[in-house]
């Protein structure tokens, strides 16, 4: 995969999903605006993930979903980086990204992660109000005038689905918010940033069934502007939710494939033998 | 939804995120650079503090500090009679300190969970565990010196045990909270009262951390020196009863570094480079024990 | 002596207490044994109160409250006030605070973030080793090594460079003779840097890592990640620690004793000699005749020396309770 092959083709769909033209969600994939070649991860010694494959199409939500342990968290962490904080984990293969390997040593992991956001399984409030937890991120990248800064935390807070709630709080602890409201300002935090790619890892997974229908509601809101990867354990979420749907087993990606074909044909047996719930 | 009114990506400065982006890194360099700085200069006090000891402790060591008493200066001698008392003091200070320690340490993990009593006790525990210990020594001098007639190692030993207990306590209740409540009721499940289940399976099964807080604690009160000040003041010639005035290293030390004689400074070189020795070992040991586990 | 000692054993008044009460066996004597042990630690504490009170009544009889703030400190006309070593031990123990608790920090953020992990248990080990080092070996180490070095080239070196600047300079002012007041605190520093180090490390440590990755992810660098993230969040805990490192310094012996110079007067300049409370009290402990008021005024000091630290001790704990009931 080369830059122009990988470049062009995202930045045309952007311009296609400026002009409001928005992706129905169909088996039509876009070009991939992250590529990931033949990846695999160890932890000290052990394998967890085996010679990954997989694009991530651009403005589209990508699922990824398989039994507990296999691989499919360690694999968000692999695309900003996160591993990299811990000794003794390490990943090889390639994640092109406008034909950059991440995964080179030469990579400013900062600037990185401020093209690549990650929201967690359990919300995480920073211990400051509602407002400097939205400037945090954005301070550590740009330098805003006052009335800047609360113009985007205004923009961030909206594209969350959270203004309504919080725009009368935004001076008051961030810990005082609900859970999900926590996890919406989470998001909020995350695409202030202005971030090109969303990762989230089980976003839900801590969240009330209502909480967890307007995160839903905001991830299909989301991807008109952000590329998405949700890691998920509940099968109908990524029905709901994604365009193309990856399925990890022990490490391996068993099978990937657009959201409608992957839950109503499968080509792998351990697949269907997992979306029909037979294990995991 | 509400976001529909406002979309589209707020325009990117590259170039500006990339000049912020370089003045981050170079303070975080800086940053880091000052907490390496001061990690490198707290080892080197360690470096420079054992150097110290063994540098001008071993010019005075040799057999005669075990085996003789403290003399005159300027006529040689050893420390026998300090090392001696301050095994009896310290020994007897731990013999008398560890039960009521680990009583009450019990008491807080099994007994007191959120009652009142038990949080006062903690706190005053605690409160006990970094108080001045040169107060203890003040404290057992009016409790047991002035009304029994004089300075002596009983009184040496049980300023010891004050200072002992409340560190036993702390490992003892953070070791018991360890256990988890299903073993609890497994055992009581069987029908063992309460006390069978603490003292047969709960000590068992947290020995080792028991035994850490102890031998931490004896590292701690065995270079003690400001309490004996005030109970056993110290002996220069040969004593182990325990009504009279007791030596020990650390006064030995203190008396000694602060002459003007040499052979006297020098004993009191040797005499510091035992005590920490002997302190860090027990550390060293108390964390193997406790690792092992 | 025997029987006092038995006496203050909270075991030999268990049985009976149990017996009392009729209990059924075991259960009931254990449990009471360990909440007599309980009790016994409440008043140990008010005993020390009340025995310091005590011993220290003669003197607060002759002098007052005007004890406290009088600077006179003269044996020979029989006349004690507090000021000096009050002084003394305020300044040195917050002159300490402020020279360990940045190197304390960066110990603290070198071991929790930084440090490559098979660096972590042996510094962080070293550093606790250097805790458990005597303090009476901080003050052989204190007079042999560093007030030389004070003597020699700090002190000349500062003389030279600020001694002459206006309203700094007072500070700096006097002879180069190693000792006092700055050498002290410098001594306590390194004696409190290892426990609030490692009491940060400990701290920082109950951070869930969760929330320091969410910063990671938004593109924070390590130092910013512990000046937004774990600094807010572990906040009180680290005052805590800090009071704790405090409270150490203010009741610290023998590490002062060698190094403060004794002298019995305020001097503004941070190189001039000085007492502390715990360094008077051990210096003329063995000139003060059983009965005196002499010794009557050090038990006093040790009553004045009780409640600073304690109130100083009850801060740190409530602060860092937080944290012990999280575990």
């Amino acid at each position: 995969m080369n830059e122009t092959a990988n470049s062009r083709p995202a930045q045309s769909a952007r311009a296609a999903a400026a002009a409001g033209v928005t992706a129905a969600r169909s088996d039509a994939l876009n070009p991939a605006r992250i590529a990931i070649r033949g990846l695999d991860f160890f932890y000290g010694t052990n394998q967890a993930l085996k010679g990954i494959n997989l694009d991530l199409p651009a403005q589209q939500v990508t699922g990824m979903i398989g039994p507990s342990g296999c691989g499919k968290s360690t694999l968000l962490r692999v695309l900003n980086r996160m591993y990299s904080l811990y000794p003794g984990q390490r990943a090889e293969g390639e994640v092109l990204m406008d034909g950059q390997n991440l995964l080179a040593p030469e990579i400013d992991m900062n600037a990185l992660r401020s093209r690549i956001g990650m929201v967690f399984q359990k919300p995480t409030p920073f211990p400051m109000s509602v407002y400097d937890n939205i400037a945090f991120g954005v301070k550590l990248h740009e330098q805003l005038s006052r009335s800047a800064m609360d113009e985007r935390v205004e923009w961030s807070l909206t594209r969350a689905a959270l203004w309504d709630e919080a725009k009368d709080r935004l001076s008051g602890s961030a810990m005082g918010l609900s859970g999900g409201q926590q996890q919406r300002l989470c998001i909020a935090r995350s695409i202030a940033v202005r971030p090109e790619v969303i990762l989230l890892d089980e976003p839900t997974s801590a969240l009330d069934p209502i909480s967890t229908l307007k995160v839903e509601e905001l991830i299909d809101e989301l991807k008109r502007d952000f590329t998405i990867a949700i890691v998920t354990h509940n099968m109908q979420q990524a029905a709901r939710c994604a365009d193309q749907v990856a399925f990890f087993y022990l490490g391996e990606m068993v099978e990937v494939a657009p959201a409608a074909q992957l839950f109503t044909a499968p080509k792998q047996r351990r697949t269907q033998e997992y979306i029909t719930g037979r294990f995991g | 939804m509400s976001g529909a009114t406002l979309t589209g990506l707020p325009p990117k400065d590259s170039a500006a995120a990339s000049r912020l982006g370089r003045r981050r890194r170079r303070r975080d360099r800086v940053m880091t650079g000052l907490a390496i700085i001061s990690t490198v200069l707290g080892l080197l006090f360690l470096v420079s503090i054992l150097f110290t000891l063994f540098w001008r402790g071993l010019q005075a060591m040799g057999p005669q500090v075990f085996t003789e008493v403290t003399r005159p200066p300027g006529s040689g001698g050893g420390l026998l009679n300090a090392i001696i008392g301050t095994v009896i003091q310290v020994g007897l200070g731990t013999v008398i300190g560890t039960p009521v320690g680990i009583l009450v340490g019990t008491y807080l993990a099994e007994y007191a969970r959120g009652s009142r009593l038990g949080n006062a006790v903690r706190f005053v525990s605690d409160v006990l565990l970094s108080a001045p210990s040169i107060l203890i020594g003040l404290f057992v001098y009016q409790l047991l010196v002035l009304p029994f007639g004089g300075f002596s190692g009983i009184a040496g030993a049980v300023a010891l045990a004050i200072i002992i207990i409340p560190i036993v306590v702390r490992t003892t209740e953070d070791m018991l909270q360890l256990i988890p409540n299903t073993l609890r009721e497994a055992v009581m499940g069987l029908g063992s009262p309460k006390w069978k289940m603490i003292t047969l399976i709960c000590y068992r099964s947290v020995m080792s951390g028991l035994i850490t807080g102890v031998l931490l604690g004896i590292a701690r009160i065995a270079g003690e020196t400001a309490p004996l000040l005030f109970t056993s003041l110290g002996n220069l010639t040969w004593s182990v009863s325990l009504t009279q005035a007791m030596s020990s290293l650390p006064l030995t030390i203190y008396a000694y570094a602060g002459s003007p004689y040499e052979d006297w400074v020098s004993l009191a070189w040797t005499g510091a480079l035992l005590i920490t020795v002997s302190v860090l070992l027990l550390n060293i040991i108390a964390r193997i024990v406790l690792r092992k586990a | 002596m025997q029987q006092a000692l038995s006496s203050a054993l909270p075991a030999a008044h268990a049985a009976p207490a149990a017996r009392r009460r009729g209990g059924p066996g075991g259960d009931s004597v254990f449990e009471w044994a360990c909440r007599l042990a309980g009790v016994f630690v409440l008043v140990l504490l008010g005993a020390i109160i009340v025995e310091l009170f005590i011993g220290a009544l003669p003197a607060f009889r002759r002098f007052g409250l005007a004890f406290v703030w009088t600077e006179l400190w003269d044996p020979v006309a029989d006349e004690y006030g507090a000021l000096v070593p009050i002084y003394g031990t305020v300044a040195t123990a917050v002159l300490a605070i402020l020279l360990a608790v940045p190197m304390a920090f960066g110990i603290a953020f070198f071991l929790t973030e930084l440090a490559p992990g098979w660096l972590r248990r042996p510094v962080g080990t070293a550093v606790e080793l250097l805790a458990a080092v005597p303090s009476i070996i901080f003050g052989m180490w204190g007079f042999f090594v560093i007030v030389p070095i004070m003597a020699q080239v700090v002190q000349p070196a500062v003389i030279d460079s600020v001694g002459e600047l206006p309203l700094i300079g007072v500070l700096f002012a006097g002879p180069p003779f190693g000792t006092g007041i700055l050498t002290a605190a410098l001594i306590l520093a390194v004696m409190i840097i290892p426990f609030v180090a490692a009491t940060m490390r400990d701290v920082f440590a109950t951070v869930p890592p969760v929330y320091k990755e969410s910063a990671y992810g938004l593109g924070a660098t390590r130092w910013e990640v512990m000046r937004s993230v774990v600094l807010p969040y572990t906040r009180t805990s680290v005052v805590g620690g800090i009071m704790l490192g405090l409270g150490r310094a203010l009741g610290e012996t023998l590490a002062v004793t060698f190094v403060i110079g004794n002298a019995n007067r305020v001097s503004t300049t941070l190189f001039g000699p000085g007492n502390t409370i715990a360094s008077l009290v051990a210096l003329e402990f063995g000139e003060a005749g059983e009965g005196s008021l002499k010794l009557s005024a050090l038990l006093a000091l040790g009553f004045i020396l009780f409640v600073l630290s304690f109130i100083v001790l009850a801060i740190s704990r409530l602060l860092l309770r937080p944290r012990a009931k999280g575990a």
